[in-house]
């Protein structure tokens, strides 16, 4: 039996980043708002205090604040011709849950894309002509939104976490130090560069000396305190180095539970409730109009919240299939190329150069989640790809986020795997080692996709997500080109040997790459190429708004949080003042 | 109905919604001079709390559903400490299977003067806390079917749990080991035919019986190895920190700001676990 609650103004599924900041901005906005977060309350005195917080057994290998794929996962193969089976562990991306969310667990690593990111199909047809878009059978496309649109709520999200950097090109001026290549900021960022270590110090030196432009990398782990907009104040990061996959018990670390919830809690007309799955998103008899959402608690109880708007600020992975469950849309057939729902999944392509000294000790558990030095000479189109080959690009960071030794003890070229001989390259390397990541984009393809699976179901009955992914020519070729340019810098610091970790072989789901996946709700200019129009508004169901990185047409050489973030304030934005006056279609399609 | 967080109560369509409190014991409160990481372990150390407050914050599903209305909320006694491993001698591992993990282990990790080796860092003992418990229950593993063996890309396709996969895989490379060295078993092999046998392991070129991708065995025994050797001492192996000395590694330090600038230095601090170390605890017992 289902029983209908009390109808609100707004429903949020999901109570991450994209919920956090839509539940504030509604809430300013004077409309009774309601989340539903499946996962549990999660608070940082109570979830990781200072006391227990860097802890690398518990929270990055045993999953500790992690989604339990054992109640819900998704099914994975690389093409259509294989049968997907189920990522019966988490290992590729680390999927979240909870309050907070991915937002809890992240590095802190907090950019813009470029604004010929958001211009892919027709920046790149106009420089390079049209087959550079149409190789390999890529999808990219064109964003519908611009980043001098979003640059305000790209500024909003600095602001609300007192990103600590430096601006490289302050309103079309070019400033030392920062990164040269960036879209034009309107403001300097709330708070200065972290210090930098050994290692991103000697990458940054050895970078400039190659003619390359490096900066710091901008953090939300904050480089001193810091009291944002709403009141909420950060402390300054103590480098303790347990960032990615942990919980900050310092406060200094930029998430929904240090920025946004102390203030968004306290609103009266806010509630959240933890534990209640969203399973569908209920549609009018015409299905133009969503009425609100049915959930269910851990009681197993059912209930259908009415709601005049309902807001999908679930992972892009849940959002998707919740549209794909609500019949909110067309699903893409691959073969056909018909449909847009689940169309143009993307990830990010991920290679990195180890770098070993004899003479330097490098300290890598001094670390923090964005503690690096940064080139984006070779990222985006940023560097001419004429006779390259491919198209987009990776940044190339001297990076130390930490030195914990399960996860982050780097060995020779040729070391065995365990043994005497990797133990001694264990013992011998560890204080005088460290990673270069290559960071690189990742563009849509006609056979990268998501779906239903035919086979495999949740506890609740509902067919699990489907996700058809492999790497494409275009970006092995990419990955491969930024991954020399990482080793040129590498071997200009003198090291005594480096070793590459190239981007090879198909996609898979057990080595850890980075929890970046894009796309499947894309956003675009007409509903015939896009799910959502630029203001995240689904072209079918104009109640629906469906926030996050499924809004990618395809994925830039960036971490997503950023223009996550940006995407969810200009949507906010055009719902508060235009779509809550006269509720419709925000676009004309 | 109450209120345990003070807040305002669910409008009345809710009212048929559970709203329940965590029920979890307060941890014994010390007058005593402890320090904050101590206080913070005394309920995980005498066994009180630390499996309720556990099941709530563990991603799993079973928590209450909560509603939450007017403020950040916050229960005394909740705090979501490690679990850690307590008593001694093995619960999980039958007296074979200690001989052939003890074993085991220590090929993988050798003893010599740089470093302890597996067995004297307790990473059976390690193996055996996790085994025994949610870990080896496969807590965060999907192990629902249909199975399917999928490609090397697809990951974990066992039907197997941890514990299961143990048990079975250990069994299988005795009975190997036994059809190929008469009488023997994994333990009682030379070094040089474990490490052989080890490596067979590692590329998949040894078939195992009883439905073990041996693989996948040693692939998760070398993590589990490794995790032993180098997670916190809470857990059960790395003892006395000697695999965090032997690398370089202070421990779960909190603050490195004054180290950040100094390039080049050697971080003079001795290691720390999430319990302190010892030098602490005996200056205040």
């Amino acid at each position: 039996m289902t029983t209908t609650l009390k109808p609100v103004d707004a429903v949020l599924v999901g109570f991450g980043w994209t919920g956090a900041i839509m539940g504030q901005q509604l809430c300013d906005a004077g409309l009774e708002v309601i989340a539903l977060e499946r996962g549990p309350w999660r608070d940082t005195s109570t979830d990781f205090a200072t006391g227990f917080a860097q802890d690398e057994l518990r929270y990055m290998w045993r999953h500790h604040l992690f989604q339990n794929v054992a109640y819900d996962t998704l099914t994975v193969r690389n093409n259509i011709n294989q049968e997907a089976l189920p990522m019966r562990r988490l290992g590729a991306f680390l999927l979240g849950t909870g309050v907070g969310s991915g937002g809890v667990h992240w590095n802190g690593q907090i950019w813009r894309f470029l604004p010929s990111d958001f211009l892919t199909k027709s920046h790149n047809q106009r420089r390079y002509g049209k087959k550079s878009v149409s190789d390999y059978d890529l999808t990219v496309q064109d964003w519908g939104v611009t980043y001098e649109e979003l640059e305000p709520h790209y500024d909003r999200f600095d602001k609300l976490c007192g990103t600590s950097g430096r601006a490289g090109n302050l309103n079309g001026k070019i400033q030392p130090g920062g990164n040269p290549f960036e879209g034009a900021r309107s403001s300097e960022y709330p708070t200065p560069p972290m210090i930098q270590t050994y290692a991103p110090t000697l990458f940054g030196n050895a970078a400039a000396e190659f003619g390359r432009h490096p900066f710091p990398h901008p953090t939300g782990n904050l480089s001193e305190p810091y009291v944002n907009p709403l009141g909420a104040q950060l402390g300054a990061c103590t480098y303790c180095g347990f960032c990615e996959k942990f919980g900050c018990g310092n406060y200094s670390k930029a998430s929904p539970q240090t920025t946004v919830l102390p203030y968004l809690m306290a609103k009266s007309n806010f509630m959240l409730k933890t534990e209640c799955e969203v399973l569908r998103v209920e549609l009018s008899p015409d299905r133009k109009r969503a009425t609100g959402v049915t959930y269910v608690n851990s009681a197993g109880e059912e209930f259908f919240q009415p709601a005049e708007m309902v807001i999908l600020s679930a992972y892009v992975l849940q959002n998707v299939r919740l549209m794909l469950l609500s019949g909110i849309g067309q699903p893409y057939d691959p073969k056909t190329g018909v449909g847009v729902v689940g169309k143009n999944y993307a990830y990010q392509t991920m290679s990195s150069v180890n770098v070993f000294f004899d003479d330097k000790i490098l300290n890598p558990f001094i670390g923090a989640g964005a503690l690096a030095t940064v080139i984006d000479d070779f990222n985006g189109d940023n560097f001419d790809h004429s006779g390259l080959g491919f198209i987009g690009g990776a940044y190339i960071a001297g990076m130390v986020t930490g030195g914990r030794p399960i996860e982050m003890i780097y060995t020779p070229q040729g070391t065995p795997d365990w043994g005497l001989e990797w133990k001694h390259a264990a013992a011998k390397n560890y204080l005088k080692s460290f990673s270069i990541s290559v960071h690189g984009s990742c563009m849509s393809h006609r056979g990268n996709y998501l779906d239903l699976d035919p086979t495999y179901r949740d506890i609740h009955g509902r067919p699990m997500l489907r996700m058809t992914f492999d790497f494409t020519a275009n970006e092995h070729k990419m990955s491969d080109y930024a991954t020399d340019r990482a080793a040129e810098v590498a071997r200009a610091m003198n090291p005594r040997e480096i070793k590459l970790n190239r981007r090879t072989g198909s996609f898979s789901v057990t080595p850890y790459q980075t929890t970046h996946n894009t796309g499947g709700a894309m956003m675009g200019e007409s509903p015939r190429d896009s799910v959502v129009n630029k203001f995240l508004q689904s072209w079918d169901v104009p109640n629906v708004f469906s926030m996050g990185s499924g809004a990618f047409p395809q994925n830039a050489g960036y971490n997503p949080t950023g223009t996550v973030a940006a995407l969810t304030y200009h949507a906010a934005q055009e719902i508060t003042t235009r779509y809550l006056k006269n509720p419709g279609p925000l676009v004309q399609s | 109905m109450s209120q345990p967080y003070g807040f305002d109560a669910p409008p009345a369509p809710d009212a048929r919604e559970p709203e329940r409190r965590h029920a979890i014991p307060h941890p014994p409160q010390h007058s005593t001079n402890l320090g904050r990481r101590q206080f913070l372990f005394a309920g995980a150390v005498a066994g009180i709390g630390s499996a309720a407050a556990a099941a709530l914050h563990d991603g799993a599903l079973g928590g209450p559903a909560q509603t939450f209305r007017g403020a950040v909320p916050w229960v005394e006694g909740t705090a979501d400490v490690p679990p850690g491993a307590s008593g001694s001698g093995y619960a999980y591992f039958t007296p074979a299977e200690v001989a052939f993990i003890e074993a085991a282990v220590e090929r993988l990790i050798p003893s010599d003067p740089i470093g302890p080796g597996a067995v004297a860092a307790g990473v059976p003992f390690f193996l055996d806390r996790q085994l025994a418990g949610k870990f080896g229950r496969g807590d965060h593993f999907y192990l629902v079917g249909p199975w399917a063996k999928g490609t090397p890309e697809q990951g974990y396709q066992s039907r197997f749990n941890p514990a299961q996969l143990y048990r079975a895989g250990m069994a299988a490379i005795d009975h190997y080991v036994g059809a190929h060295f008469t009488g023997a078993t994994f333990s009682t092999l030379a070094a040089a035919d474990q490490d052989n046998l080890l490596k067979g392991l590692e590329s998949g070129t040894i078939e195992l019986d009883g439905g073990v991708d041996s693989k996948t065995f040693f692939a998760m025994l070398l993590q589990n190895t490794k995790e032993g050797y180098f997670s916190d001492p809470i857990y059960g192996g790395n003892k006395d920190m000697a695999a965090w000395t032997m690398i370089g590694f202070p421990g779960a330090h909190y603050d490195y700001k004054e180290w950040v600038p100094r390039h080049g230095e050697r971080v003079p601090f001795p290691p720390v676990g999430l319990k302190g170390r010892p030098g602490w605890t005996k200056s205040q017992s």
